[in-house]
């Protein structure tokens, strides 16, 4: 039978506040456990929670770039059950009322076209300590530095069908609430943490399967193994006559596999109503107008300006905006070179590739957008060819230069665009092949054309690369037509 | 005239005219708490340390000219507002060996005022209770017959003042906590609107309802202390930003044209007629001041009990869970897991009305009734709020009894938890609609207090206490002693 996956995420973004959701506690990561814990945060009897203006502004401005509607009057609830790490036994969300509604996102997928996922909604709520459980003897500990830390839980409408594109849709957020500033994006901190819900069903059935949530996992690439393997034992389970049942399960990276955690009967009753101690949040049109003004453009509008502005395709388009690092550095190459084909091919070809085999960020890279703008140049001025280029960006990216012009001139990279130079070079492969140019001649048209190719190879691999393929290719033509 | 008959307003003219020290008081108050307390059991804890030093500062900053209303006023805390350092227990054993580590807002601006806090003052566990039975430290005594109960849950505060160990207390008004004692004890109790008085440091019982306030013999003196206590405080979200009356100044309004509301639902089955005559007589009385009076409907007041102990305890049940045994308080012996923790230090921890509490409003708050019960409940709030809204449209005033009954025998209501909470049917409304309501003395029936209630809109405490001191002016009930006290 043939399967269809349905993929919903909720994404739990750690907003980059400089105070907690309900206090004035520090948030800064990797603190000595407790240092950073207030009367408020520990649960203090008769301490009461003060909302952070700054973690509802920063809510807003995801909302304004999803597209959703802000409720203008939003309510905190308090979703009680009892945990050591969970200092008040109910942690301070939203339910019904949630300040983000319903929005969008749209994603780029491999094969270049673009799926619009819907958001159904995200909500402001706080996060809660943790539980140490090494180093205490048979007991466990407790810091609640994290504890108050102020979350934006963004929930997807089950839109996303593979894996890649549950990764892709993560890579989107990731970037948007980078670009927005709201959140540093830390994965490996916590700092942008993901549920899976994973059903899957026959294709062409309009029923959702029923669906298991894999709790936290916590890198794009875990997020792809674990849905895999979750599709993978959910059809398994169904083909061999059994049933999914509805569970939160839990990925562990080293085994690559999923373990239910608790079933729906275990799972709490959370007994949500209306937090006593907070008033309703109510977000005017005027703030809002002021959010709008200040938000940066967005991967969304960046795209839409490359495509109409540069005349790049939707998919460059979408790669290149969907960081805004990435979409930094590709402007500052195109601002060089004055040509954003080239740039763009650069940028996701060579560059990204040597960023990718070295794992490092695009504001870590070796060679700069000033050099790789002035090697692009030099393409365009047909001082070199795109093949000897790839040589100069290696020697540029390994510090044998402080320019391409340097590299190019100490290593003798030159292209030959002198016609004379090349014929007595041309002339001198023709008679080297003098066999193949018989052949050739004798050939049809067709035949010819396929012929060709060697010809010009021959040629380049004689001129070191360095003769300009534009000429080669016109006076080969004339030698071997003459 | 002894040390300990002065009221607030005459310790403060004591003091300045340099009768005595706020030393020389506090010594007084802490010999007689220390002889006569046994009897009534109304202090948790005595901090005779805190309050000689607090009296000392207070000497010396009167010494230095500062000459405040409240500079060396004894006093003492209901003990769910957090002092810094000291037990702060609720009454609970789940919170034995509990110091706060910080001072409530009310106890930070009363001690700012100069008050010498004598003590944390005995209530009902986690203000659960109308008769302060439910303490974990024993029942408070009620001085006008000590096997009476004072009336709950601030009945420690009232059975000190009105016993004359102290001349005034802090309280909280759940669902008549602070009027009820107060009536059952013949003083004057101020439960200001919701928000007037800062929330943070006063551990709460129900978050939408619970508010601080006065207990003394006179409105002049619930005056001078809400003057101190209330005010806008950032760090209670609930707390309302609106400029303070000055309400010493507005005790001398003459009431003329004051138009008074009686809601014939208080007048109905259930109240003991003699404790209605009384609210008649204290109703001519206002008259001769000047007032008019009309009868007026509260139609779904009989609503209120059923939806105040809905909302009450769902926010108690959550309120409460930070009571776990992890971080303070409590903790059962040697737990074998975390289940066991919670399970057995909550268990053992918290007294039956408490538990019974918290169970109900976990059933009200579950996955299929939070409709039926929560819900509807808030709907029924709406409807009593608009009730007083209405009323208020017609009348400056409303009039009732504070309680149906008068004080009970200690132990008379154990067996039917739902006759206790009958007791508050005439308190509840105001909470549940956030408005200010005052009990005073309107005389006695076998002996015992009764108190009239007077209910206002919103922020209008000056008007209570204005009503209540015009009427205190002109009557004697409010000066009466206690025998042996």
């Amino acid at each position: 039978m043939q399967w269809e996956t349905v993929i919903g995420l909720e994404i739990h973004a750690q907003l980059s506040t400089q105070s907690k959701i309900f206090s004035a506690s520090a948030t800064t990561f990797g603190a000595e456990p407790n240092t950073q814990a207030s009367l408020v945060d520990l649960g203090m009897p008769g301490t009461l929670p003060v909302l952070n203006a700054e973690a509802v502004r920063m809510a807003c401005k995801f909302g304004l770039a999803i597209d959703a509607h802000i409720a203008p009057h939003n309510i905190f609830a308090r979703k009680n059950y009892f945990y050591p790490d969970l200092p008040k036994g109910y942690q301070t969300s939203q339910m019904d009322h949630p300040i983000v509604g319903k929005g969008h996102l749209d994603i780029s997928l491999e094969d270049g076209t673009v799926k619009r996922i819907g958001i159904t909604r995200a909500h402001l709520e706080e996060d809660a300590g943790k539980s140490l459980h090494e180093d205490f003897h048979g007991m466990s500990g407790i810091d609640l530095n994290r504890a108050g830390t102020p979350l934006l839980e963004i929930v997807s409408e089950p839109d996303i069908r593979s894996a890649k594109e549950a990764v892709a849709y993560v890579k989107a957020i990731h970037a948007l609430v980078r670009y927005l500033g709201i959140c540093d994006g830390n994965m490996a901190e916590g700092s942008l943490r993901c549920d899976c819900n994973v059903s899957v069903r026959p294709k062409g059935q309009a029923e959702f399967g029923t669906r298991a949530e894999i709790k936290n996992v916590n890198s794009f690439r875990f997020i792809e193994k674990a849905i895999n393997h979750e599709v993978q034992r959910q059809i398994e389970l169904i083909e061999d006559g059994g049933q999914v049942v509805q569970e939160t399960r839990l990925y562990d990276p080293n085994k690559d596999q999923t373990r239910s955690m608790r079933s729906k009967e275990e799972a709490n009753d959370y007994r949500y109503f209306p937090c006593p101690d907070l008033l309703p949040v109510v977000i005017e049109q005027s703030f809002l107008d002021e959010v709008r003004a200040s938000l940066p453009e967005l991967p969304v509008q960046k795209r839409e300006r490359f495509e109409a502005q540069f005349g790049l395709s939707a998919y460059d388009a979408t790669v290149l905006a969907a960081s805004r690092e990435m979409a930094d550095y590709f402007e500052a190459v195109n601002s060089v070179c004055g040509d954003a084909k080239l740039a763009a091919n650069w940028v996701m070809g060579e560059l990204s590739s040597l960023l990718n085999k070295d794992n490092l960020e695009i504001d870590q890279s070796p060679v700069s957008a000033e050099q790789l703008g002035g090697m692009i140049l030099r393409i365009k001025d047909n001082t070199i060819s795109g093949k000897i280029a790839k040589m100069v960006f290696e020697a540029l990216a390994a510090g044998e230069g402080a320019t391409a012009d340097e590299v190019i001139e100490k290593k003798g990279l030159k292209q030959v665009t002198d016609s004379g130079a090349i014929e007595a070079m041309l002339d001198e492969v023709l008679a080297a092949n003098a066999e193949q140019v018989e052949q050739y001649r004798a050939s049809d048209e067709a035949k010819r054309g396929k012929m060709f190719g060697f010809f010009v190879g021959q040629a380049m691999k004689a001129s070191k690369g360095k003769a300009n393929p534009g000429q080669v290719n016109e006076l080969l033509k004339k030698k071997l037509e003459s | 005239m002894s040390m300990h008959e002065l009221t607030l307003r005459q310790i403060a003219s004591g003091l300045a005219n340099k009768d005595f020290s706020a030393t020389e008081l506090t010594q007084s108050l802490l010999a007689r708490i220390q002889a006569v307390d046994p009897q009534l059991n109304s202090f948790i804890t005595v901090t005779e340390e805190l309050a000689l030093s607090q009296a000392k500062s207070a000497d010396e900053r009167r010494a230095a000219g500062e000459n405040g209303a409240l500079l060396g006023a004894p006093i003492a805390h209901k003990d769910l507002f957090c002092t810094r350092n000291v037990l702060t227990s609720c009454a609970s054993k789940i919170l034995s060996g509990f110091k706060a580590p910080y001072d409530a807002t009310v106890v930070e601006k009363l001690a700012a005022a100069g008050t010498v806090t004598l003590g944390k003052l005995n209530m009902d566990e986690f203000a659960m209770g109308s008769a302060n039975e439910s303490s974990h430290f024993g029942p408070v005594k009620n001085p006008w017959d000590l096997t009476r109960v004072p009336g709950g849950s601030s009945g420690g505060s009232a059975a000190a003042v009105a016993a004359r160990l102290i001349p005034a207390a802090t309280g909280t008004d759940t669902g008549g906590s602070i009027r009820q004692p107060a009536a059952l004890t013949n003083l004057t109790g101020l439960k200001p609107t919701y928000g007037r008085v800062s929330r943070w440091g006063m551990i709460a019982y129900a978050s939408s309802l619970d508010q601080g306030g006065p207990l003394a013999r006179n409105a002049e003196d619930c005056a001078l202390l809400l003057q101190a206590m209330a005010g806008f405080d950032p760090k209670d979200s609930t707390s309302v930003d609106q400029p303070l009356d000055d309400y010493l100044a507005a005790l001398s309004q003459p009431l003329a044209g004051l138009r008074i509301g009686l809601p014939r639902e208080y007048f109905g089955a259930g109240l003991d007629a003699r404790i209605g005559e009384k609210v008649l007589g204290v109703v001519e009385e206002l008259k001769k001041l000047g007032a008019t009076v009309k009868e007026i409907s509260l139609p779904n007041m009989q609503h209120a009990i059923p939806a105040y102990y809905v909302i009450a305890p769902a926010e108690a049940s959550s309120n409460l869970s930070r009571f776990d045994g992890v971080r303070f308080g409590y903790r059962c012996e040697n737990p074998v897991n975390l289940e066991d923790l919670y399970k057995r230090s909550r268990g053992e921890g918290f007294g039956t009305e408490v538990k019974r509490r918290i169970m109900v409003g976990t059933y009200a708050l579950s996955a299929g009734y939070y409709d039926a019960y929560y819900i509807k409940a808030q709907q029924i709030r709406r409807l009593i709020k608009n009730d007083f809204v209405a009323a208020f449209n017609e009348v400056d005033l409303i009039i009732g009894p504070t309680t149906p009954n008068l004080a009970w025998k200690i132990g008379e209501k154990n067996a039917d938890p739902v006759s206790a909470y009958l007791e508050d049917i005439y308190t509840i409304t105001a909470n549940l609609a956030g408005i200010p309501g005052l009990s005073m003395p309107a005389g006695f029936v076998d002996g015992l207090p009764v108190g009239v209630q007077l209910l206002a809109p919103y922020f209008q405490e000056a008007r209570l206490l204005n009503v209540a001191h015009q009427y205190q002016q002109v009557t004697e009930w409010h000066t009466q002693a206690p025998t042996g006290f």
